[in-house]
């Protein structure tokens, strides 16, 4: 047994003053209880997501072996972990300096403060702790059931569809496991019944004539008269379409809720990566400079921190990008370069004096820290002034010279070309479209194309498992090579045939 | 700052089993990977160059769990930093038209490289190739005695003694006694205290083998057959190892004579003599009387050749020599015929002739680095 250690008395003190200064600041966030861990369990714990107790499976060894091997190689190095729950935990490697713990010890203050306030978490559940030891335990349960093999088996099924849920409505759904939520509806009414202003007997042949009523009686058997499509509108939420409508044995339907759940906690954090880095990188850096550094600690943080920030040869660094937008957006703030003047202003000169010295810098970077995701927050500060000062540039992979060239430094490709790597957080949007397809009960899928193709063969290998779970045929209609283009599986073999659009 | 509530219980202890255990699953995944395409694997000689001192290192292609997501999503970005509209970014080397021009740019397809013990790859080679465990002669005969230290003695040198025990005990003696004062707590050991490490004896069976290997050198054998050769030797070397506790390696190579070699000579020797294969049985018949009684030894003679001799008269002296001399002695005599362009394979032939219904000699013919996986199967599967 590996218990986790408290931190050692000076870190505890550091901790008091770190934690001060951090409200003094303005910063307001969930208590956070920090561990001092060793590299082994700091891989562990990464691996894991953060969560000490999650289900057996074995893409959490898969990972952990890479996080070990490149640790062993001096490729890598975790300096911390937190994990968004109330109270919040944050692992501290015990092999860093006190001057990287006090950097670390500010850094999640940073994280936690933007967990508590930013719009993304809402719906998060700050128990996951307790949720993720609870998954284990059934899935453990499962596995003593039905075989190891068999349930990790579905389990490779469920997270191969796991980017299949609605990134922009994760909340709410909190369902009992075993009970699809199509059970719990009363079955809807298949007797006509006239929707009637209500009004006095001697006014009804008047107010709510015959024609109307026997129009809406026709109308409604035509309703019934006509097959229904299922679902009535497009889902984008495959995952919970598949626990209520697949069908799956509780178990199973358990596994599948499992998995879309921790999806649905895991994906906020994947959407405000610039942002959270960005905000917790700022105040790191402001609190160790204005509080928490010794002198003789200036030189080593100076080299940690830009460290962090350091962008890889024509790279991207969520941390730099974030932190400079920070900086950018509080300074224009602070000199008001904003609003219909600063846009409509012309004159390069006046633009580069302009300071009318409002102080509302840092109002507004608090605003943003609640109100926008990396998208929207890219869209909205992702200025021309920003794009040329950080030295932004596109670029595409050249087939014929088979590396990444840069293509161009104009400010409308680059921000288009970063939109869309945010969009929808990197991944294709794809809906079910039709549960009755083909009139045989076969499932449709839809992907909106833009721009971007599926990769094809693991295409196929995502269609085998979904058709695992559905257990009739299954379809996605996609763009191939501008082709639009109907790929299936029916449980033996894939076919790919054009459609018309 | 305590974490009263219930929230946290979960996370109070925890233990590295959990990852552990998915480590372990994930390898026994690759293994299986690597299980599934052993054959391919064993007829490839890059195994080989990978070998460290026990341990052989296997690439295998990640293993990733299939998505829906976009094909081209390594390709084009955005970056921050200098540089010009043509320029490569991402600091990639600017190669020429070199064999490994894709690999800087798919960033998902990293390899892994599983480590195995020659005790696990001879395991794997054992179930794919359905190999029956050899059962050694000898046993009986030879012994040796390993020591541990299993026991804990009330007697024995100062050297072994156990401290912790010691004062274990002393403690015990003067807390009963009431002489231990918690304020003052100073323990004297007195004689009857003191307790030593004990060590005991297991006899264990030795078995040991030798393996010698005989390969024509003459003109006729070229790389390609040596590559066999080696890639061949080296899997029955993994088996054989895995079977007896010593092996012992010889190598002779022959043309028209035969001499003793070390292993790194065996492969890279090429000489353009004739050859007269009898010079190499004689040979390896000396090394045997001289160094391993077969009594207490296990001999697996491997004769590779391209089947050429240099005359009949020959050819009827070497089957003599297996068949009066070397057949007493040594569990199996085995013959590997390397197909050439050059050679007539016609010892092959008079081998089979002569042995059809003698089951201690196996002889197999290796046409091409595909024909390994059987030609091992045939060598190995006799479990003798």
């Amino acid at each position: 047994m590996v218990g986790r250690r408290r931190m050692p008395e000076e870190l505890q003190q550091w901790q008091k003053i770190a934690r001060q200064k951090a409200i003094d600041a303005g910063l307001d966030f969930f208590e956070v209880i920090f561990e001092v861990v060793d590299y082994n369990e700091v891989n562990e714990l990464a691996s894991l997501g953060g969560f000490p107790t999650r289900y057996p499976h074995w893409r959490f060894g898969m990972d952990f072996d890479r996080l070990s091997k490149s640790y062993t190689h001096g490729l890598s190095k975790i300096y911390e972990m937190v994990i968004n729950t109330d109270p919040c935990y944050a692992y501290l490697l015990s092999s860093n300096s006190l001057m990287e713990q006090k950097l670390v010890m500010a850094h999640v203050y940073g994280h936690s403060d933007f967990f508590k306030h930013n719009r993304t978490f809402s719906h998060t559940n700050r128990r996951m702790l307790d949720q993720m030891a609870n998954h284990a335990v059934r899935i453990r349960e499962y596995q003593d059931q039905k075989g190891v093999e068999v349930v990790e088996e579905f389990l490779d099924r469920c997270l191969s569809i796991d980017n299949l849920i609605d990134l922009n409505n994760l909340g709410g759904v909190q369902r009992i496991p075993g009970i699809p939520d199509s059970e719990k509806q009363p079955p809807e009414s298949t007797v006509f019944k006239a929707t009637k202003i209500p009004t006095k007997s001697y006014m009804e042949s008047f107010v709510n004539p015959d024609k109307v009523i026997n129009q809406q009686r026709k109308d409604f058997e035509n309703l019934q008269a006509t097959p229904k499509k299922f679902p009535e509108k497009p889902e984008r939420d495959v995952l919970n379409f598949l626990i209520e409508n697949a069908p799956l044995e509780p178990w199973q339907r358990d596994c599948l809720t499992i998995v879309r759940d921790e999806a649905a906690y895991f994906t906020p954090q994947g959407q405000t990566k610039i942002m959270n880095e960005g905000w917790a990188s700022y105040w790191h850096a402001k609190l160790m400079s204005e509080h928490l550094l010794s002198d003789s600690e200036i030189v080593d943080f100076a080299d940690v921190h830009s460290g962090t920030l350091a962008t890889p040869k024509g790279g991207f660094n969520p941390y730099k990008v974030g932190y400079e937008l920070f900086h950018d957006i509080e300074d224009r703030w602070n000199k008001g370069q904003f609003g219909k003047d600063w846009d409509n202003c012309d004159d390069y000169l006046a633009k580069s004096q302009w300071d009318k010295k409002l102080g509302l810098g840092r109002k507004k970077i608090f605003e943003v820290r609640s109100l926008y995701n990396d998208a929207t927050f890219i869209d909205e500060f992702f200025t021309e002034d920003f794009c040329r000062k950080q030295r932004f540039f596109a670029f595409d992979f050249n087939e014929r010279t088979g590396q990444n060239e840069i293509t161009t430094r104009e400010f409308q490709a680059i921000k288009s070309q970063l939109l869309k790597k945010l969009v929808n957080f990197g991944q294709p949007i794809i809906q079910v479209v039709d549960s009755n397809f083909l009139n045989r009960g076969e499932l449709l899928l839809i992907h909106s194309h833009e721009g971007q193709d599926l990769r094809g063969d693991y295409a196929d290998l995502t269609l085998r498992n979904l058709q695992a779970l559905w257990r009739r045929p299954v379809h996605i209609q996609t763009v191939l090579e501008t082709k639009p283009t109907l790929l299936s599986f029916d449980g033996t073999q894939f076919s790919s045939k054009e459609v018309s659009a | 700052m305590s974490g009263q509530d219930g929230s946290n219980s979960a996370s109070r202890t925890f233990t590295l089993s959990g990852i552990k255990r998915d480590h372990s699953r994930f390898k026994d995944i690759v293994r299986g990977k690597i299980r599934q395409n052993l054959k391919k694997f064993i007829s490839h000689g890059e195994l080989i160059s990978r070998k460290g001192n026990d341990r052989v290192t296997i690439p295998v292609p990640q293993i990733d769990l299939p998505r829906f997501i976009f094909g081209d999503s390594n390709k084009g970005g955005v970056g921050q930093g200098d540089g010009k509209p043509g320029d490569p970014v991402n600091g990639q080397p600017q190669e020429g038209e070199g064999g490994e021009k894709k690999a800087g740019n798919s960033e998902g397809q990293h390899e892994l490289e599983v480590d195995f013990t020659v005790e696990e790859l001879a395991q794997m080679l054992g179930e794919e190739l359905q190999l029956p465990h050899i059962e050694p002669k000898g046993s009986h005969e030879v012994t040796t005695k390993s020591t541990r230290y299993t026991s804990i003695h009330t007697e024995g040198p100062q050297s072994l003694r156990h401290f912790k025990r010691t004062f274990k005990e002393a403690l015990k003696r003067q807390i009963a006694s009431g002489i231990y004062d918690a304020k003052n707590p100073i323990i004297v050991p007195v004689k009857k205290d003191l307790r030593y490490r004990g060590w005991s004896e297991t006899p264990r069976p030795q078995t040991n083998a030798v393996i010698i290997y005989m390969m024509d050198v003459s003109g006729s054998m070229g790389d390609e057959q040596k590559e066999i050769v080696r890639t061949e030797s080296f899997w029955i070397d993994t088996w054989l190892r895995s079977q007896y506790q010593g092996i012992h390696r010889r190598f002779i190579i022959h043309d028209a004579s035969a001499r003793e070699v070390d292993e790194d000579t065996f492969y890279r020797t090429r000489e353009s003599g004739g050859t007269l294969i009898s010079s190499a049985y004689r040979l390896c018949l000396d090394i045997i009387h001289k160094d391993y009684p077969s009594a207490d030894w296990n001999i697996y003679p491997f004769h590779f050749s391209d089947g050429d001799n240099w005359s009949s008269e020959d050819t009827k002296i070497c089957l003599d020599m297996v068949s009066e001399d070397m057949l007493p002695l040594a569990n199996q005599f085995s013959y590997g015929q390397v197909e050439s362009r050059y050679g007539s394979g016609q010892f092959f032939k008079d081998l089979l002739e002569r042995f059809n219904e003698q089951p201690k000699v196996v002889a197999t013919r290796i046409s091409d680095k595909e024909g390994i996986y059987d030609s091992i199967r045939t060598f190995l599967g006799s479990g003798r």
